[in-house]
């Protein structure tokens, strides 16, 4: 599995660290996308669907 | 998502919509759709009018006509006519298509022409600061109502429906999986079709009427959308406050560019 974000397209908006169910991200100092434990998440892709800015991809692997 | 980014949108993101707005998962919802009904990318236009919504069609790498406010329709209309073989798809916003399209949204309704609708509702005009549409629920606030709102709003499903619309579904960007759902039906359908995709506006309807941030207004759509299924088993009391989402209404009626190859098939025969 694999978290793919992308600095320059992430808004902070937090709708992604809202809605992962297992508290995969947050966002850092600057209020940008971070991820604070990758083992944690279930590739369940609420934070792909949910990104309004198409920051954050998920890939099953 | 990824993939579809690169097959589907312009290499212009990011955006220029504002942190939280629910804008761009609308916009992935209808190309989620486009590609799950593989459309061919080459047979497909896109039109809108004018609005921070109808922005979207210029990330789309699609032929694609930004057009004028309240406009989109007319165009659309045009592009359909002359070429009936095309998938036509309109993005239009509760203002542009409401307020100064309203009248063209009836008459395009009424045509029964092949164009899907999609119409991002936010319950405000956010492009040029908050003012009220007729889309904004009575007693908001809005910069143009400062006191909140007397008007009652439409409801664009049930107008669409009288209007002649013979494909109506409803959805929201937080039920984005439903949301292509109901837009690809809608494509899939030989007819007008209109989809009231609900949305967030977190700057200036969220803000003004302290709807909380873009988390917390995707979580009031999630707490008062029921499907039109579940909402079969409420009581008119239960669904007090609450809004239907899914396929509202499906009808068949003569399609208006079919109608109108008859009426040049006459004239030519009549010519000869
Ligand atoms: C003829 C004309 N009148 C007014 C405007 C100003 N204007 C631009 S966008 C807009 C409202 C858009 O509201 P809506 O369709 O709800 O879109 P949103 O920005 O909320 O997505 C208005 C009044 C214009 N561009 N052209
Ligand atoms: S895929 Fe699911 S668990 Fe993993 S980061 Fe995204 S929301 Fe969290
Ligand atoms: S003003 Fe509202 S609708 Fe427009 S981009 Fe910002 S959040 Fe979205």
């Amino acid at each position: 599995m694999a978290i793919k974000t992308i600095g320059k397209h992430c808004k902070g908006c937090g709708v992604c660290v809202t809605f992962c169910p297992k508290q995969v991200l947050g966002l850092d100092a600057l209020g940008k996308i971070t991820i604070v434990d990758e083992s944690k998440c279930i590739t369940c892709k609420q934070c792909e669907m949910r990104c309004p800015d198409y920051a954050i991809f998920v890939e099953k692997k | 998502m990824e993939k579809l980014i690169e097959k589907y949108y312009r290499p212009r993101l990011p955006h220029i919509w504002c942190p939280g707005c629910g804008n761009g998962i609308v916009t992935s919802s209808i190309i989620k759709a486009i590609d799950k009904l593989g459309l061919d990318q080459d047979k497909t236009v896109i039109v809108s009018g004018i609005g921070c919504s109808s922005r979207a069609s210029g990330y789309l790498n699609f032929d694609t006509v930004h057009s004028l406010h309240g406009r989109a329709l007319p165009v659309a209309t045009g592009i359909k006519l002359a070429d009936p073989e095309l998938n036509v798809i309109v993005i239009t916003g509760d203002g542009d298509g409401t307020a100064i399209g309203g009248n063209h949204f009836i008459h395009t309704a009424r045509r029964n022409i092949n164009l899907t609708v999609i119409l991002f509702n936010n319950n405000i005009y956010g492009m040029t600061g908050g003012q009220y549409s007729p889309l904004t629920p009575t007693d908001s606030k809005a910069t143009t109502a400062p006191y909140g709102t007397l008007e009652r709003a439409f409801d664009i499903a049930e107008l669409a429906k009288a209007a002649g619309a013979t494909y109506v579904a409803r959805g929201t960007a937080f039920h984005a999986n439903m949301l292509v759902d109901v837009i690809a039906k809608g494509i899939s359908h030989d007819g007008f079709s209109l989809i009231e995709a609900v949305t967030q506006c977190p700057i200036y309807f969220g803000r003004q009427n302290k709807k909380g941030d873009a988390s917390t207004m995707l979580k009031t759509q999630r707490d008062h959308a029921v499907t039109v299924e579940a909402a079969k088993k409420l009581s008119p009391e239960q669904l007090e406050g609450k809004f239907k989402i899914g396929v509202l209404h499906q009808s068949e009626a003569p399609e208006y560019t079919k109608q109108y190859q008859g009426i040049i098939d006459r004239a030519q025969k009549g010519a000869k």
